[in-house]
């Protein structure tokens, strides 16, 4: 396996450094000096020059649509992985929502093997709480957790679990393992053909209204039944400024609640959907601007624990026609980093630190993963990634990794690049292509 | 004007009334021996209906062969099944085929917007309702209807008129437009439904609203009736269908206390006993009928306008009218 040194990367933007991996370790960080170069001090290494960039440990995404197996034509482990690691992940939780449902041993061990032979990123399935995401019954959480794949995190995502018994037993079953529920908030009855946020544009635009308290009422109950029962909850792409209080003062009140927000609620606004353009039909829907702003505070304070990117592929096909019969969902993993430079760190609400807690350290300990999240420091799996802050690039959705090309933001200039990925010191992307 | 004509809100004051005006020389001619014009000879009309509406089609239908049109009839229905795809690849067929103009009638709000803007299609798209969102030409026929009603004794104009639209606002499309173009066209317009019944940020419309039939009636100049269905009281938009007429109908004994000049309009299909009992639908001040005759007159003026000008059918539409 190869070692390499990384000369003059600034960890976390701050002091320039020399780090080297060696056998998939971080085993040195020195003090640097910036353009120093010169000949490396061990031959044996393989010398990247890292000046300008910065380094982050690898990233944690608790929220990817993998879509295999069953919609293959959407994506493959193999690309959504690869897409992964062309955005600075090294870890992904593959949501349960596939054909079969990932609700059981089987599934959720082929999807974990699947990872693990494409290579560019470990892949952790979530587990479905209930039995074909049907809500009717427990599916079986306790040999998920001891299979192979080691689930620790359990969803139902894209349906919520809307029974507030089975909720509270689930909650409480998973304590057995040291589980999580992550919750899907969306109240059915209250969101029923709902198209996009209620507001005045819904009730202009025709579009069936997805009220804000159908996410709340569910998040609310759900803390109260998390507080109630001692157990974890994970709550799942927050969306609303209401959302945000009320995981707020759950975290006030010492309970076990975390909660996650997606880029695209960081950046994108309601009024996108005057276009009817199904590209910006997601779910939860994009909310106001007021609610952008809640999201971004909330996750600046650590209301929030972290950012989940939701990558959602979905053929051509299911956005290329009405916004009633389109598919909901958009792409995030190669732009997730980007999105969060743009509106936090741009913005001055989080610096790298900030950013490697929420998309690396926090949702590695949400996942209860041991290999990943350990931050940039001696003795840690390299799992790394090398950014450049100061380009600006523009998003073109046919050279995305993915097979799916709904991205929203196709056109839009946003800065930063992934330059390297490094699993377990394996570089998975070089030079901002894959290795 | 625009090129296609999707929402009300692309309509402005002048746009307007240049329709209105089209409108009552089309309407002319209906008393001529020979009711048709030469305008669009040559040219092809689609009327793409994705949605059973078998009166507005056949208004654009006599409309466009009044002007000489080609009119193809497409039903594309069970589109619901196959979903989006109908609509794009429908749309590459009919392009194909050399349409010149696509009405479109369409389930989903949104689906005329998609087809104008997706690059499908070249031809002026007409929207001919969509979904829960807008249908234009029908707001274009009863601002007619008010205006040849109203306009003589009102400096010529709807400026200052009071408006009542009565029913399911929510569900309305025909509300949606209307409450656009009576407000650029200077009415004052008030939605009258149960809060069930009107949208999230009703507030930000440029009308007023009332839950208060009795309160809005004696001011009204126009009372226009929203179609209810009953099914919604199963959603428990409203309890029974009893209690919805009691407190939202228009009966005999609440159009005795309408000025006499108000006039009393419903865009059809009524449901008698519903919104509206039979002696009002029936009665001196009903223009429901007419308003039916002025629709075929308002999509000739909007069929005119927005492909008469175009290309090689302009010249011989520039004398058609006078």
């Amino acid at each position: 396996m190869t070692n390499y040194l990384i000369h003059s990367v600034r960890i976390l933007g701050g002091d320039v450094s020399d780090l080297v991996i060696r056998d998939g370790l971080i085993t040195e960080i020195t003090a640097g000096e910036e353009g120093a170069g010169g000949a490396p001090f061990d031959t044996t290494l393989e010398v990247i020059d890292a000046t300008g960039l910065i380094a982050l440990p690898g990233l944690v995404d608790l929220h990817t649509h993998l879509r295999e197996p069953g919609r293959e034509d959407a994506e493959t482990v193999e690309s959504g992985t690869q897409a992964a690691a062309l955005g600075g992940f090294t870890a992904v939780h593959a949501m349960a929502n596939t054909d079969p449902v990932a609700d059981t041993a089987g599934v959720v061990e082929q999807v974990w093997r699947l990872g693990r032979e494409a290579g560019y990123c470990d892949v952790f399935p979530v587990g479905a709480v209930t039995v074909g995401l049907a809500g009717e019954r427990l599916a079986e959480l306790g040999a998920m957790a001891d299979s192979q794949a080691r689930v620790r995190v359990f969803s139902d995502d894209g349906k919520c679990v809307s029974d507030p018994l089975l909720m509270r037993r689930a909650l409480e079953y998973v304590k057995a393992f040291d589980g999580v529920i992550a919750q899907h908030a969306q109240d059915p009855r209250l969101t029923e053909n709902a198209q996009m946020n209620e507001g005045a544009l819904s009730g202009r635009l025709g579009l069936a209204g997805w009220p804000a308290v159908a996410e709340e009422a569910i998040i609310a109950r759900d803390c109260l039944l998390a507080a109630h029962v001692g157990s974890r909850l994970h709550v799942c792409h927050v969306s609303t400024a209401g959302s945000v209080e009320i995981v707020r003062q759950a975290k006030a009140s010492g309970w076990d609640v975390t909660a996650e927000v997606c880029p695209h609620h960081l950046l994108l606004t309601d009024d996108l959907a005057a276009t009817y353009d199904p590209i910006y039909k997601v779910n939860p829907p994009l909310r106001s601007a007021a609610d952008v702003e809640a999201l971004r505070a909330g996750l600046a304070d650590g209301t929030i624990d972290i950012v989940a990117t939701d990558h959602a592929p979905h053929p051509h096909e299911d956005k290329d026609c009405e916004w009633a019969a389109a598919a909901f969902g958009m792409l995030g993993l190669e732009t997730a980093l980007s999105i969060v430079h743009e509106t936090m760190v741009n913005s001055g609400l989080l610096d790298w630190a900030g950013v490697a807690e929420r998309m690396s350290l926090a949702p590695a300990r949400i996942g209860r993963l041991d290999s990943h999240g350990h931050g940039v420091v001696v003795g840690a799996p390299a799992n790394l990634v090398l950014y450049d802050p100061a380009v600006r690039r523009t998003i073109v959705a046919s050279e995305l990794a993915s097979l799916s090309r709904n991205t929203p933001y196709a056109g839009m200039e946003l800065p930063g690049r992934v330059v390297a990925t490094f699993l377990r010191g394996d570089a998975t992307v070089l030079k901002g292509v894959l290795a | 004007m625009k090129r296609h004509l999707l929402s009300a809100a692309d309509l402005t004051r002048a746009d307007a009334e240049l329709v209105l005006e089209t409108a009552e020389e089309m309407r002319s001619l209906a008393d001529r021996p020979i009711k048709k014009l030469p305008a669009l000879r040559g040219r092809t009309v689609v009327n793409l209906f994705f949605e059973d509406s078998t009166r507005t089609r056949i208004s654009f239908e006599a409309a466009a062969k009044r002007l000489s049109a080609d009119v193809i009839n497409f039903a594309a229905k069970g589109s619901s099944v196959s979903k989006g795809e109908s609509l794009k690849d429908t749309a590459l067929t009919l392009e194909a085929m050399g349409a010149d103009a696509v009405i479109v009638r369409h389930h989903a709000s949104g689906a005329p917007h998609r087809l104008a803007h997706s690059g499908w299609v070249r031809s002026n798209v007409i929207n001919a309702g969509d979904g829960t969102h807008e249908h234009p030409t029908q707001a274009l026929l009863d601002a007619f209807t008010m205006w040849r009603h109203l306009a003589p004794t009102n400096g010529g104009s709807l400026v200052g008129c009071r408006v009542a639209i009565v029913g399911d606002v929510l569900h309305s499309r025909v509300a949606r437009s209307n409450a656009l173009l009576l407000h650029t066209l200077g009415a004052h317009v008030t939605l009258v439904a149960p809060p069930t019944l009107l949208p999230v940020g009703i507030d930000t419309w440029p009308v007023d609203t009332s839950y208060d039939l009795e309160a809005v009636l004696p001011k009204a100049d126009v009372v226009m009736m929203l179609r209810v269905q009953r099914e919604r009281m199963n959603a428990s938009f409203f309890p029974t269908a009893r209690e919805y007429s009691r407190r939202f109908g228009l009966d005999g004994r609440r159009m005795a206390q309408l000025q006499d000049h108000t006039i009393v309009m419903h865009p059809g299909p009524m449901v008698r006993g519903m919104e509206i009992t039979a002696d009002v639908a029936d009665s001196d001040r009903s223009v429901i009928v007419e308003q039916v005759t002025n629709g075929v007159a308002v999509r000739m003026a909007v069929l005119y306008l927005l492909l008469g000008g175009n290309e090689s059918a302009g010249t011989t539409t520039e004398g058609a009218l006078a």
